[in-house]
């Protein structure tokens, strides 16, 4: 993001608008001044346009919080072949995010305060989107001892989390809770027993068996998971779930949060998406952490999200070149890009299975934005002006090499969505405009 | 008269039209395709006895043996039963380390495809990695065991010799024992064996057992002298040396006393049981001496013959595919 003058007053006229926060889900018009949304009117034009202002017919798509995606990797720093936070940047803002709050697992480790500062630079100078770094819970992702936890929140953290790794030490993980908690930080935690995983490529079960894939078991999850919330009520942190993946998962996700404790849960695009079954013969686009499931709870995900156990929806961008996948399916790196794909990924759950349209939004703006303490993901008046401008009902036929992203792991690869990103906006300027 | 040109011409006209390029798995395969491969194998066996053996089906032809997991057994019977057929064999053990393993699977596949083999034999720890090499050659590629995948000439071979040992497969009840969680061997054979109609137990303890075998189409067995009881054929498995010793079983005794085939156990099987391991055995831990070298019952060293004429079937048949293209 650059300092540079804001341009001069926009009106975005006759759209559908979709906001999350107020519910509203019709025709409206949304005027932008100084980098912030001036003011939200539900009639498609405005009265009297003064003369300077810049007006950009919506011809009715969809104009809707840019989305904000807080599971992010780029290779910034350590693997910048992957992708860069650059890169990472405009693949955003082609798939509509104008948000991402990367993970700390790089090299060097985001686990102190210059770190933090570095990718806040670094983002500042480079990038289209805004960006927030994730903090390590421990140092070096060890899983040892805490990492300066206060000082990188102070420094812009958006959440303490070891990333990919569990913290495998309860007493570890417990001092992490308890501390966060008294800097209001919030702790992130992957619910994986490491023991029941390790080795893993896939999830135990007749597919993997048939095909020879070491596996680990689904209860994995839910073994550590319960742990987990179990330290979260012992401490009262406030901790988000990362990525369930499991119906085991879910019904112990359900206990907790009837039990009020402070526990947010994502769910990626891809177990959403997809199930073990589209590993097929060894497709290693498909092979991710936490592995594809079973159909069944993919169906328990999906149930989740409409009920509410899932609060954020994340597009667990993964990059992974080309030599780190054409591999033989246990040596391939997991994870997939997604940060073009998760917006008609999502609208798929609409279109095909008729959830409301302003539930999946919400789940990728105001949830995350209301978590984290951001003033985006909303329609509303004072907000920060990030928008994203889509064709919901547009056909898209994905196709890897055409992705903006440096890395092409896509296993949307020649599925056919619908959901097209017309223009994206951050602070009212626009970052991406598709060809027309 | 040359006895040598006459099998020649007697085979050549046999070779069934094979539809695939490769041979992955058996997990493809109809039981037309198995059952001519068997034919053409079985005609195989009585060249492989006589005193002149060389024929020249794959006269011209490369054969490249890419053997990234060491194996004596498997590649010299590849190697023999390529040169039987005439053909230039060539054999390359590239040395993996857990650092480049994956690279060398996808470069020396590269390399090699310049060279203009026919024909690859190809063994590889990953799963999958047959798969993936015959994705990136122009030639025909033949699974000689990927990871915990598949096998599928062990299968073929030991198909070949219950035929020859019981006239027919169908009906018949063949217990797998042992390791069948990191078995390749196992998967192809419960596999071929289903499609040939024999009726498949797996027996072993449940850590290494894999997760949904049971739907399978198995009978599973945790205790042996259930799992054998009436079975017409006991096939076993290699154990490991590093999956003894506490990390899958607790210990190579511990094994030997409820998974190990002796004497006892065997009384249960059938009268006329079979024994069969696809080699090479660790004597006195999933198998008693006395029992795997007792020819009444050993089908042991057949399976080894038969696994060259089983791999010339599989190389001339893939190959008169490449003359037909």
């Amino acid at each position: 993001m650059t300092g540079a003058p804001h341009p001069r007053p926009l009106a975005l006229v006759n759209a559908r608008l979709a906001d999350p926060e107020s519910g509203y889900d019709g025709p409206g018009s949304i005027l932008v001044q100084d980098g912030l949304i001036a003011d939200v009117l539900r009639t498609p034009s405005l009265e009297s346009p003064s003369h300077d202002l810049e007006i950009i017919d919506c011809r009715g798509a969809l104009l809707a919080p840019g989305l904000i995606d807080i599971r992010v990797k780029t290779g910034e720093p350590g693997a910048e072949t992957k992708e860069t936070l650059k890169s990472a940047g405009r693949a955003a803002a082609a798939g509509g995010v104008t948000t991402m709050v990367v993970q700390p697992d790089t090299d060097p480790v985001i686990d102190e305060p210059a770190m933090v500062d570095f990718i806040l630079r670094r983002a500042r100078d480079t990038g289209l989107v805004h960006v927030y770094p994730a903090g390590a819970a421990t140092k070096g992702l060890r899983g040892e001892e805490m990492a300066e936890i206060g000082l990188m929140h102070e420094a812009g953290a958006r959440y303490i989390t070891d990333a990919d790794r569990s913290i495998l030490d309860s007493r570890v993980l417990r001092r992490v809770m308890s501390y966060a908690k008294g800097f209001g930080a919030i702790v992130s935690h992957r619910p994986a027993d490491p023991f029941l995983t390790k080795g893993a490529a896939a999830t135990e079960g007749e597919f993997a068996g048939r095909y020879g894939i070491p596996s680990g078991p689904a209860i994995a999850e839910r073994i550590m998971l319960e742990r987990d919330l179990a330290l979260a009520e012992l401490t009262g942190a406030c901790l988000i779930v990362d990525q369930v993946t499991t119906k085991d998962a879910l019904d112990a996700l359900s206990r907790a949060k009837l039990k009020g404790l402070k526990v947010f849960a994502t769910a990626s695009i891809n177990h959403l998406s997809f199930n073990e079954l589209d590993i097929g013969d060894y497709r290693t686009f498909y092979k991710l952490n936490p592995p594809l499931r079973t159909e069944d709870d993919r169906e328990a995900l999906i149930e989740g999200l409409t009920d509410g156990l899932i609060d954020i929806i994340v597009s667990a961008h993964a990059p992974a070149p080309a030599e780190d996948k054409r591999l033989p399916y246990d040596e391939a790196a997991p994870g997939a890009v997604g940060l073009e794909t998760l917006l008609p990924a999502l609208l798929a759950l609409h279109h095909e299975r008729g959830l409301p349209l302003i539930d999946l939004l919400r789940a990728v703006t105001l949830a995350p934005a209301n978590l984290l303490n951001l003033k985006a993901g909303r329609l509303a008046q004072g907000a920060p002006a990030d928008l994203v401008l889509c064709d919901i009902a547009a056909p898209v036929v994905i196709d890897a090499d055409t992705l903006v992203s440096k890395s092409k792991n896509s296993p949307f690869d020649g599925r056919k969505l619908q959901g097209r990103v017309l223009r994206t906006l951050v602070e009212g300027r626009t970052v991406f405009e598709a060809a027309s | 008269m040359d006895l040598g040109a006459d099998i020649e011409r007697t085979i050549s006209a046999h070779v069934y039209p094979f539809p695939y390029k490769h041979l992955i798995s058996v997990a493809g395969l109809t039981r037309p395709d198995a059952d001519d491969l068997l034919d053409l194998a079985d005609g195989f066996v009585g060249l492989n006895r006589q005193k002149e053996k060389k024929l020249g089906l794959l006269r011209g032809l490369t054969q490249v043996n890419l053997f990234f997991e060491a194996s004596t057994r498997t590649q010299s019977s590849f190697e023999l039963a390529g040169k039987r057929l005439g053909a230039d064999v060539v054999n390359m053990s590239p040395r993996t380390s857990s650092m480049t393993k994956g690279e060398t699977l996808i470069d020396t596949a590269v390399t090699l495809n310049a060279m203009k083999p026919d024909l690859l034999v190809v063994r590889h720890s990953g799963s999958g990695a047959a798969a993936l090499l015959s994705q990136k050659v122009g030639c025909s590629v033949i699974n000689a065991g990927d990871g915990q995948h598949e096998h599928p000439t062990q299968a073929l071979l030991d198909a070949l010799s219950l035929r020859r040992a019981f006239g027919e497969v169908s009906g018949l009840i063949v217990a797998i024992c042992g390791d069948v969680l990191h078995s390749r061997v196992a998967r192809s054979n419960v596999l071929l064996l289903q499609l040939l109609g024999a009726h498949v137990r797996l027996v072993g303890p449940p850590t290494l057992m894999p997760a949904g075998a049971d739907r399978w189409g198995v009978e599973i067995f945790h205790d042996m002298r259930k799992g054998i009881e009436g079975a017409d054929v006991v096939m076993m498995l290699r154990l490991q040396l590093e999956r003894m010793q506490g990390a899958f079983v607790p210990s190579v005794r511990e094994y030997f006393r409820f998974y190990g085939l002796d004497r006892e156990k065997l009384a249960k099987a059938s009268p006329k049981v079979r024994v069969m391991h696809p080699g090479p055995m660790n004597r006195g831990v999933e198998i008693e001496s006395g029992v795997a070298d007792d020819p009444e019952i050993s089908l042991v060293q057949d399976q080894v013959e038969m696994g060259v004429a089983v791999r010339m079937a599989i190389l001339a048949t893939l190959a008169r595919r490449l003359e037909n293209a």
